[in-house]
């Protein structure tokens, strides 16, 4: 069977020691939560490292306010996606933390762990011997892409549920480096590239995500995969709204899966402003939403397939934000 | 009956759920060495050289081995002895094993075989049915068959052929495409084995003990009495683990090699490649049915893609053509079938071996032929259907035969006839038929294919088989057939199973043989057990049912001395008078009958299954709780099959070796399923019964594209049936063209003239049936 390579695992006290660690150490070691992603990443050698640095003392805990909600990074995927404050008025995250992989790993995984995870692409995500029989690629050993060939960088799919919806609600994230802490947009931390995928130094912590909601706003998380548990999203839609009378007053679309990072519809949200959601708008605004997507042949299922169903994704969001407004959602 | 037809628990059913039952992996004798398989990474490649001196070195190598070491061939069967442990000539597809490590950790071994170092000169791979046909490039991938890459050929014809397309009102022809898929056992492979005082020992994941048997006899040059093969606590075979393994004949040698327990568990990527899954299949078929919708003739071509080996593909080749005339009376039938060898892992025999592409073909076949002539495609199917105690057209007998209940059962249960009318809603119809166990072995032999003992002392009584329980409970079908016979509770027998040095022979756990045959061996045991028991019994003037079990074991034992008695299973000899007739007879055939509701979204060209109704002629449930357990499960491999899984390749590679990446259903993706037994008591079956693991999964791929089809109006002709394909049949019919998704065309094959066989008088078995 495969084996977990050997390793030293850290424990540090707090975030600013586990912070110096990482600095200390650099690329050879990784921090770990959950471990959902990562153990099996280091089975299949995606991830060669010496030591791990657990994360262990994070929060774990959901701090509300009325509008604001705070939720401690080691808090799990399960417990997020059941708390009762984050389901009434971030309803979105909630959906989207509970639908991350299996019942299982949400047990385990952590909405920081969720946050970072890293990028995905159906030749990166093999064993060892199979990327060797393959040819490595840019982003493990290699210095091609084997998706595309001809391009200088890396495809490799963001694949978090939970990050587009977290930039759709505004979230913001404290980092904890070696030299102090900072505050920083979700939607800061991404980068357009499937290697160096996080805007964050690599040896700082996320501690804590913070969603935000003005009252009166609607939030939903629709995510496409093949099977009903387990799959990571082939595309998905994360949108935030407001609905004043019967027009939308505010709204932020955020894409799943179809870039190396939560790709922000900022054309159809534009669109949307000021408009009635009724079935024309909603067929457009999702045209609209669905160009900037550009889907490889990396992920499950055909590239041509998974880019008519970012439309689709789409319409089915604002459809229920739409039905959310006129009482037929919870 | 006692406890035949009850609902019982699995006699080991406490075992499996708590963890205890010891499956090879979880064995680890003192001083044992973990092994690695190194394999090629590429497809197609000649091994210029093997340089192991580096991997030697490292501290805590044991034992390095390359083919030079194993350097005979074998396989299943005895006409394609084609494999090799290792191979140290040429490597035929990514994945193929290349050398091997005995060390004293795991990860020890696996850094030895990234050590090795193997100099190839890459050849031209052959990845489809298509590139087989043509001239190759560069080599063939076997030296053996031909022309090019084609491996085997069959060509048969019964009956009158032209006469009945003559007589025929309307004549279709379609093409399906039935795409390659993997057992996926939750157990992965292992083996482990010793090797003490000059004799071998191996625990083994398989499902065929002696098979594997013979196998390391040839491979190893010992004789057989100097191996004992066991089969370990099995997590699922499906069929993948029906061939002897390379991993087997490894860890054997490494054991011998060095004299201490040497194991071998593959890794799921590893699964993948060890494979002998579901055949890719093409097929071509043309029938001729008169005004009332009855068959006056078919053509059924099929050509199969059979990866690397030979593997079973011989038999896969004959079962892809010959079931068609179990369930449809087809008075006139040519078949032609054809396998190739591609660059790929080796396909064989997965639940339904060689049959459900063939029957995928034929039942939406006849679902387009109810469409052409404006009959309802069930009753189209009823009016061909077999009657019971016939011979078809290629000399198959028939047996009990509960096609009409089954179909009856479902149609009334599902309302297909009233079914309701919406957008995207559909139910599909089809009926299939297995075997209950092959009726020839897979070497040529006249001993019987299953034996029993049974020894009772002290008051108990154990029986001893050489059938495995892969997890469908043939150790509780024989506990319960001795229970029921002596008058105990399945839970008081002792069982002793899958053991060469132990046991009497049973062929093992393949083609749904084992409750009725090694059923019929222990019935035949105990019966004669019981008349000693009587016999004793009454000798002391008591009668049986008056006295305990353990009296009656003590009066016997004190008038016979040792108490045992023996049974055995040979199959009846009724394969007809032609070259090709050894696959295809079985001494019953069960037979199945489902409906599937859908809802498919036009939208995103995903299929939602509501619910299944499944009704199976199981002959007589020996436990039903086990025949829905096969039923149900038959029933979830089958929508598997129909939705999601493809063992498919890109670049020469498997595209995605592992659990994520393969998509199979998990709970969520599972439906409600309503199962029917059906029992027709079958004359030949013990107490009636006849297979159930496998025939259920056959109706479900079809009755799910009927589905679709009442759905959203679109044939879906290959399997699986993914949301892009529903998606671009619907353009397709948007645009006005052909509402079909599915192979454009059959390719030409260069199939010998067929063998033509005069088909045996329909009643010939009537006169005597016997009677068990």
């Amino acid at each position: 069977m495969l084996r977990l390579p050997r390793f030293k695992f850290l424990r540090p006290k707090d975030a600013r020691e586990a912070a110096r660690m990482a600095a200390e150490l650099g690329p050879r070691a990784m921090f770990v939560a959950g471990g959902t992603d990562l153990y099996p990443k280091l089975k299949r050698r995606q991830f060669e490292i010496d030591t791990l640095i657990g994360l262990d003392f994070l929060p774990r805990e959901v701090r509300n306010g009325s509008d604001v909600c705070a939720i401690g990074a080691a808090t799990t995927l399960a417990d997020a996606s059941k708390n009762p404050h984050v389901v009434q008025r971030f309803g979105g995250y909630a959906e989207a933390a509970g639908v991350v992989s299996s019942p299982p790993l949400r047990n385990a995984g952590t909405i920081g762990g969720n946050l970072c995870v890293d990028t995905r692409c159906n030749y990166y995500d093999m064993t060892y011997e199979w990327r060797k029989a393959a040819g490595f690629c840019l982003k493990k050993d290699g210095d091609i892409c084997l998706v595309a060939p001809s391009s200088p960088r890396c495809w490799a799919v963001s694949s978090s549920d939970t990050a587009p919806m977290a930039i759709a609600l505004d979230a913001m994230v404290t980092l904890v480096g070696a030299d102090g802490e900072r505050e920083a947009p979700v939607a800061a931390l991404y980068r357009d590239d499937g290697i160096e995928y996080l805007g964050k130094a690599p040896s700082e912590v996320v501690t804590e995500l913070r969603l935000t909601a003005a009252p009166g706003t609607r939030s939903v998380y629709i995510k496409l995969r093949r099977r009903g548990s387990i799959d990571f999203p082939i595309a998905g839609a994360a949108v935030a709204a407001r609905i004043d009378g019967d027009v939308v007053a505010g709204c932020k679309l955020v894409l799943s899966a179809v870039a190396s990072h939560p790709l922000q519809a900022t054309a159809a949200e534009q669109f949307l402003k000021g408009r009635r959601l009724d079935a024309e708008t909603i067929t457009e605004a999702a045209e609209i939403a669905a160009k900037p997507a550009k889907p490889l042949d990396n992920a499950d299922l055909s590239h041509f397939w998974r880019k008519r169903m970012v439309r689709v994704v789409v319409e089915q969001a604002l459809e229920r934000i739409r039905d959310q407004d006129n009482g037929l959602d919870r | 009956m006692k406890v035949v037809g009850k609902p019982l628990p699995k006699v080991d059913a406490a075992a499996k759920v708590t963890g205890r039952a010891v499956y090879a992996d979880d064995m680890l004798p003192a001083r044992t060495l973990h092994c690695r398989i190194l394999r090629s990474p590429h497809p197609h490649a000649r091994i210029v050289s093997i340089d192991t001196s580096a991997a030697r070195r490292i501290p805590g190598v044991l034992a390095v081995i390359t083919g030079a070491d194993l350097p005979i061939k074998f396989g299943i069967l005895p006409v394609t002895q084609d494999e090799r442990a290792l191979e140290h000539e040429k490597v035929r597809y990514v994945g193929d094993p290349v050398a091997a490590v005995a060390a004293v950790e795991e990860e020890i071994a696996a850094g030895a075989c990234d050590a090795i170092r193997v100099e190839y000169e890459v050849l031209e791979p052959v990845m489809s049915i298509e590139a087989a046909l043509g001239t190759p490039k560069d080599e063939r991938i076997q030296d053996y068959g031909g022309p090019n890459n084609i491996h085997k050929f069959v060509a048969l014809e019964f009956g009158d052929l032209d006469g009945g397309f003559a007589r025929a009102k309307h004549v279709r022809e379609d093409v399906f495409f039935y795409q390659g898929n993997t057992h996926l056992p939750m157990e992965q492979h292992s083996a482990i084995a010793t090797y003490v005082d000059g004799k071998l020992t191996l625990w083994s994941s398989t499902q065929v003990v002696h098979y594997v048997h013979r196998a390391l006899s040839r491979v190893l040059e010992l004789p057989m009495h100097r191996i004992r093969v066991i089969g370990a606590a099995h997590g699922g075979g499906f069929g993948g683990k029906t061939d002897p393994f390379a991993h087997e004949i490894i860890v054997s040698k490494l054991a011998m090699i060095t004299g201490r327990p040497v194991k071998c568990t593959l890794t799921r990527e590893e699964v993948f490649y060890a494979h002998r899954g579901r055949h890719p299949v093409l097929m071509w078929v043309r029938t001729g049915v008169d005004d009332e919708g009855r068959i006056t003739a078919m053509h059924f071509r099929t050509a199969l893609d059979g990866g690397a080996y030979g593997s079973y593909g011989v038999a896969s080749t004959f079962y892809t053509g010959v079931l068609q005339t179990v369930t449809y009376d087809i008075p006139a039938y040519r078949f032609e079938g054809c396998r190739v060898f591609t660059n790929k892992p080796p396909c064989g025999p997965k639940r339904g071996h060689g049959t459900p592409q063939p029957r995928f073909g034929l039942e939406l076949h006849l679902e387009k032929i109810a469409h052409d002539v404006g009959m309802d495609p069930a009753e189209l199917k009823r009016r061909n259907f077999v009657q019971p105690y016939t011979r078809a057209v290629n000399w198959l007998r028939i047996t009990s035969c509960g096609l009409e209940e089954c179909t009856q059962r479902v149609l009334d249960a599902s309302g297909y006839a009233k079914r309701e009318r919406r957008p995207g809603h559909g139910m599909g119809f089809a009926i299939s038929s297995y075997l209950s166990g092959a009726g020839t072995a897979i070497y040529w032999n006249d001993m019987p294919h299953s034996e029993v003992q049974i020894k009772v002392d002290r008051g108990g009584v154990t029986v001893y088989c050489g059938a495995m329980d892969i997890g469908q409970g043939s150790d509780s079908v024989l506990a319960t057939i001795v229970a029921e016979e002596l008058g105990l509770q399945p839970a008081d027998v002792r069982l002793v199973t899958a053991d060469t040095d132990t046991t009497p022979i049973d062929l093992g756990s393949y083609s749904s043989r084992v409750t009725f045959m090694a059923g019929n061996a222990a019935l035949e045991a105990a019966r004669k057990m019981r008349t000693l028991l009587v016999e004793a019994v009454e000798g002391s003037g008591k009668k049986y049912e008056e006295v305990t079990f353990e009296e009656a074991s003590i009066l016997g034992e004190a008038r016979f001395g040792t108490l045992t008695t023996a049974g055995s299973y040979t199959p009846p000899k009724i394969a007809g008078p032609y070259k090709g007739s050894g696959v295809g007879p079985s001494p019953a055939y069960s037979y199945s009958a489902c409906v599937v509701d859908v809802d498919a979204d036009p939208r995103t060209g995903l299929v939602k299954v509501n619910k299944v109704w499944i009704a199976h002629d199981v002959g007589r449930a020996i436990n039903p709780l086990l025949v829905e357990g096969q039923v149900e499960g038959s029933v979830y491999m089958g929508l598997g099959e129909a939705l999601m899984e493809e063992q498919v390749f890109r670049k020469g590679l498997h595209k995605w070796p592992s659990m994520l990446e393969y998509k199979s259903p998990t709970f969520l993706d599972m439906t409600e399923v309503e199962t029917f037994i059906v029992e027709t008591v079958d004359k030949e079956g013990p107490y009636g019964a006849k297979e159930a693991g496998q025939g259920p999964l056959l109706p479900v791929p079809p009755a799910l594209c009927a589905a679709v089809y009442d759905a959203l109006g679109v044939w879906i002709d290959e399997i699986p049936v993914t949301p892009e394909k529903v998606i671009e049949a619907l353009r397709r019919k948007e645009k006005g063209e052909q509402p079909r998704y599915g192979p454009p065309r059959f390719p030409a094959i260069p199939y010998p003239p067929t063998i033509k066989v005069d088909p045996p008088a329909k009643d010939m078995d009537r006169a005597a049936t016997p009677a068990v």
